[in-house]
């Protein structure tokens, strides 16, 4: 692990994923959309409303994978002072909240006509909102030094006091009762969902993983870029108050 | 000990004691974070009239009498039921057998005053052919493994 924090070994393997992370997030998303939306079969239960689930749960995990990763990059940082990881840490924020945001939308709109309500303070709704305000907070916290350094170091201390938010959000259901029904695929005793309606949803939830490895790289990438134009720049201004 | 194992076992700790002390809180406050309460803890706790709070359970079968606008049903969670008159508009999902949750105060007639009902829907997701086939070789559990 220690091997790859090197930015320029980083920017290397990078050139390598990135067109294999594009093509499996297009080929993927692609090919699990038209299985959600056309070709798998409608819900005995809840008609066809229940092909909100191929976006709204691939969105839900991916909430949480990217906090997961955000934490680890931080605890990476703070720890062994990576350059790296921050950078890292920094760039998946973003692509966590959207998906956060995506979740809690799409779940709005699959709760109006199934349950009967947009929106429910129940344990798992309420924990998952929290996981987007530490995004929202992260993101607002990371920039709110002049000195990088310190900001970083700020935000990933809230990223690593706001994952015990995590197992909440996926116990929820199970520890006190809930609006929301229990986990259907991650649960003991093999996935409550049928074959011919899984296969699109991990289809879609390996192109929201393929996406994130792209975004990630990309991010990485202008971060890392972002960071020398920082340090020539104060070389420069270093120069210049040297030279008068 | 390097200071990186010191940093290493310092955040190690933080999470362990920011663990520990999150799940002693979330313990501790468990009653209120629940959403609804059964019928039998209504029985049970003989929660006074007028409060406002919501009841969750199964629509009990042959239960469910329409007068007009007036729906009454019970909610049951197999062991107590709950009479529950409400008027309104259903959602989709509400028919005898479905888990519901409803909202509303207990008022003096006995009876549960719903201002809202909402539906909930299990964890399994499948055709309609395959539900038609477990009904038909009746390895159908219908919803009632609580």
């Amino acid at each position: 692990m220690h091997r790859f924090a090197n930015p320029a070994r980083f920017l290397r393997l990078a050139k390598v994923i990135l067109p294999y992370s594009s093509g499996t997030a297009v080929l993927s998303l692609c090919l699990g959309l038209w299985f959600a939306l056309a070709a798998s079969p409608a819900d005995y239960q809840q008609g066809d409303s229940v092909r909100i689930m191929y976006v709204h749960v691939p969105a839900a995990w991916m909430g949480m994978f990217c906090y997961v990763a955000m934490a680890a990059f931080s605890a990476m940082a703070l720890i062994w002072k990576h350059p790296l990881a921050d950078l890292l840490a920094k760039a998946t924020a973003p692509v966590g909240a959207a998906f956060t945001f995506l979740c809690l939308v799409t779940g709005s709109l699959w709760g109006k006509p199934m349950w009967g309500t947009w929106w429910a303070w129940d344990a798992r709704l309420t924990s998952m909102l929290i996981l987007l305000f530490l995004y929202l907070g992260y993101m607002a916290l990371i920039d709110a030094f002049d000195d990088p350094e310190r900001g970083h170091k700020a935000a990933a201390i809230l990223a690593l006091v706001g994952a015990v938010n995590v197992p909440v959000i996926k116990w929820s259901v199970d520890w006190w009762n809930t609006l929301h029904q229990p986990a259907s695929v991650v649960k003991m005793g093999g996935p409550a969902i049928d074959s011919s309606m899984l296969i699109p949803l991990l289809l879609m939830a390996l192109g929201f993983k393929a996406y994130w490895v792209s975004i990630l790289i990309l991010r990485g990438r202008a971060e890392i870029a972002a960071q020398k134009i920082r340090v020539i720049r104060m070389a420069q201004i270093h120069a210049a108050s040297r030279g008068e | 000990m390097t200071r990186k194992q010191r940093r290493l076992y310092f955040v190690l700790l933080g999470m362990l004691a920011l663990g520990a002390a999150v799940a002693l809180v979330l313990t501790a406050i468990s009653d209120s974070l629940v959403y609804f309460y059964s019928p039998t803890d209504i029985v049970s706790q003989r929660i006074p009239e007028g409060r406002r709070m919501r009841v969750g359970g199964l629509v009990e079968a042959d239960s469910v009498k329409k007068d007009g606008k007036t729906v009454t049903f019970k909610v049951t969670d197999i062991t107590n039921a709950l009479n529950v008159t409400y008027a309104g508009i259903l959602p989709d999902l509400f028919r005898e057998g479905q888990g519901v949750v409803v909202e509303g105060r207990m008022e003096k007639d006995g009876l549960f005053h719903a201002a809202e009902v909402l539906a909930k829907h299990d964890e399994n997701y499948m055709p309609k052919e395959v539900a038609d086939a477990l009904k038909k070789s009746g390895q159908w559990n219908d919803g009632k493994k609580k």
